[in-house]
């Protein structure tokens, strides 16, 4: 088998990049999203105006290289490691969070990590950040950065369904995590979920599922159609913008699925606010 | 839609009483940033009698970290933060005269009836759209806890500051209608 050397080096100065980079420019998808929730409110009212701060703030972000939000996140870098690659020069985590560090600190973006969740001393660099590394084929590295803020974060909920439960058991809990998310986590949200595996594996999901656009449907027919479901009655919980009522609530639900146990149906919603950012790269 | 009120902080206590909820305001003036850690201390702080590091009466809180000023900048990203964090706080810092808070979300019972008690107002400010509200500061500094980075307490100068009354001082909350 062939090896191919990527210097750490490279790694790093990638994700310096992409955390810069997912920062300050919102997603297309996501901006489309925002898009025609603006084109669908009804002229006049409030909410409606709010979202057209929403395209403003965008535009303002990317002009200026300001962050989309002062919640620039805790970083979740997924990897994709091709079998065929050795990382020379250094480490492969250590290249991902000097990376981190780095864009952080160049583009004023927020240092929001804590060393220990108990004593809550500022690491000032925003790292660590959540490394997940896939072995697959190949002589290349692919690298994803997602800053996810903890406004969305701390609304995201999983629960062990029992293997008889029904589409319906699985559409209510989506839309009762949204219900109980209400105002508080700057909707319109997107919904990653994560259905099956185990229950590490199924929260996993439920976050790789942003990363998938959000205008497109899961590729099996029943899981697009659970998708469609939690969808539409999401959005007739009518909490809209900021929570100032309006048509969305929800502007994409993306499912992740995997094989489970037959005595589990694991569950898991990762909510993200309006500004899900990402952006990804390949070495 | 009708114009939005135009509102300079300190708050008197005129302006509060005329504020409804669900309308739009612009604010202008001094208010101070102040998330989760802020509000531990300030609330130790009055629970051991000690004097606070700000003056509350009449004064305006937004549960704000923002992001590091850029070069020739006063401030960075700077939008709201989730209020219902700070909920189990607000009262005791009501009662030290605190007139105004902006943030995002929901209010607990509690801290709707304890901004009915103390005649105050809370704020939605438009969330998640940093960028945009960056440009309503014209002035920023740490005032104190500096050593909490992004959650020291700062004093900002904002001009047209867009906000909507969630909660007005007759306790009418904009989000009694969402379902829970």
């Amino acid at each position: 088998m062939n090896t191919r050397l990527i210097k750490a080096l490279d790694i790093q100065k990638l994700v310096e990049y992409l955390c810069v980079r997912a920062n300050t420019v919102l997603r297309r998808d996501v901006l489309e999203g925002i898009q025609k929730a603006y084109d669908g409110e009804a002229d006049g009212s409030v909410s409606k105006k709010m979202l057209k701060v929403l395209l403003e703030n965008t535009e303002t972000a990317e002009k200026e290289k300001l962050p989309l939000c002062q919640d620039t996140g805790m970083a979740a870098v997924f990897i994709e490691l091709g079998s065929e690659v050795q990382v020379s020069d250094g480490d492969i985590i250590d290249a991902v969070n000097a990376g981190i560090e780095k864009g952080y600190a160049e583009a004023n973006l927020r240092k929001s990590i804590v060393a220990d969740p108990v004593k809550r001393d500022n690491t000032g660099t925003n790292t660590p950040g959540v490394v997940h590394v896939d072995i697959v084929k190949g002589d290349k590295i692919s690298i994803t950065v997602m800053p996810k803020g903890f406004g969305s974060e701390n609304k995201s909920r999983m629960v062990m369904l029992n293997p008889t439960s029904t589409d319906e058991d699985i559409i209510e809990f989506c839309v009762d995590t949204v219900r109980k998310a209400g105002p508080d986590a700057c909707p319109p949200y997107i919904l990653g979920v994560g259905i099956g595996g185990t229950m590490e594996q199924c929260t996993l999901m439920a976050k790789k599922a942003l990363l998938r656009t959000i205008d497109s449907s899961n590729p099996k027919s029943h899981m697009a159609d659970i998708e469609a479901k939690i969808k539409k009655r999401s959005n007739e919980l009518k909490i809209g913008v900021m929570g100032l009522g309006g048509s969305d609530t929800v502007i994409g639900v993306n499912i992740m699925e995997t094989a489970t146990h037959i005595a589990g149906m694991p569950v898991a919603v990762n909510v993200a606010c309006h500004a899900l950012r990402s952006a990804s790269g390949t070495l | 839609m009708s114009n939005p009120k135009v509102i300079n902080t300190p708050l008197s206590k005129e302006t509060i009483a005329d504020l409804k909820a669900g309308e739009e305001v612009l604010l202008s003036g001094v208010i101070y940033t102040a998330r989760d850690q802020a509000h531990l201390r300030l609330c130790r702080m009055i629970e051991d009698g000690e004097d606070l590091p700000l003056e509350m009466e009449g004064q305006v809180i937004y549960y704000c970290g923002p992001t590091p000023a850029p070069e020739g900048k006063p401030i960075g990203s700077c939008g709201p933060t989730t209020s219902s964090r700070m909920d189990k706080f607000t009262p005791e810092i009501l009662k030290k005269g605190l007139k105004g808070m902006i943030g995002k979300g929901k209010r607990s019972g509690s801290v709707v009836e304890a901004i009915k008690n103390n005649a105050a107002v809370y704020f939605l400010a438009p969330a998640g759209a940093g960028a945009y509200l960056a440009g309503r500061v014209l002035k920023c500094e740490p005032v104190a806890f500096e050593d909490l980075g992004p959650e020291a307490i700062y004093r900002l100068e904002v001009s047209d500051f867009p906000l909507v009354v969630g909660v007005d001082a007759a306790g009418n909350d904009i989000y009694d209608k969402l379902p829970s």
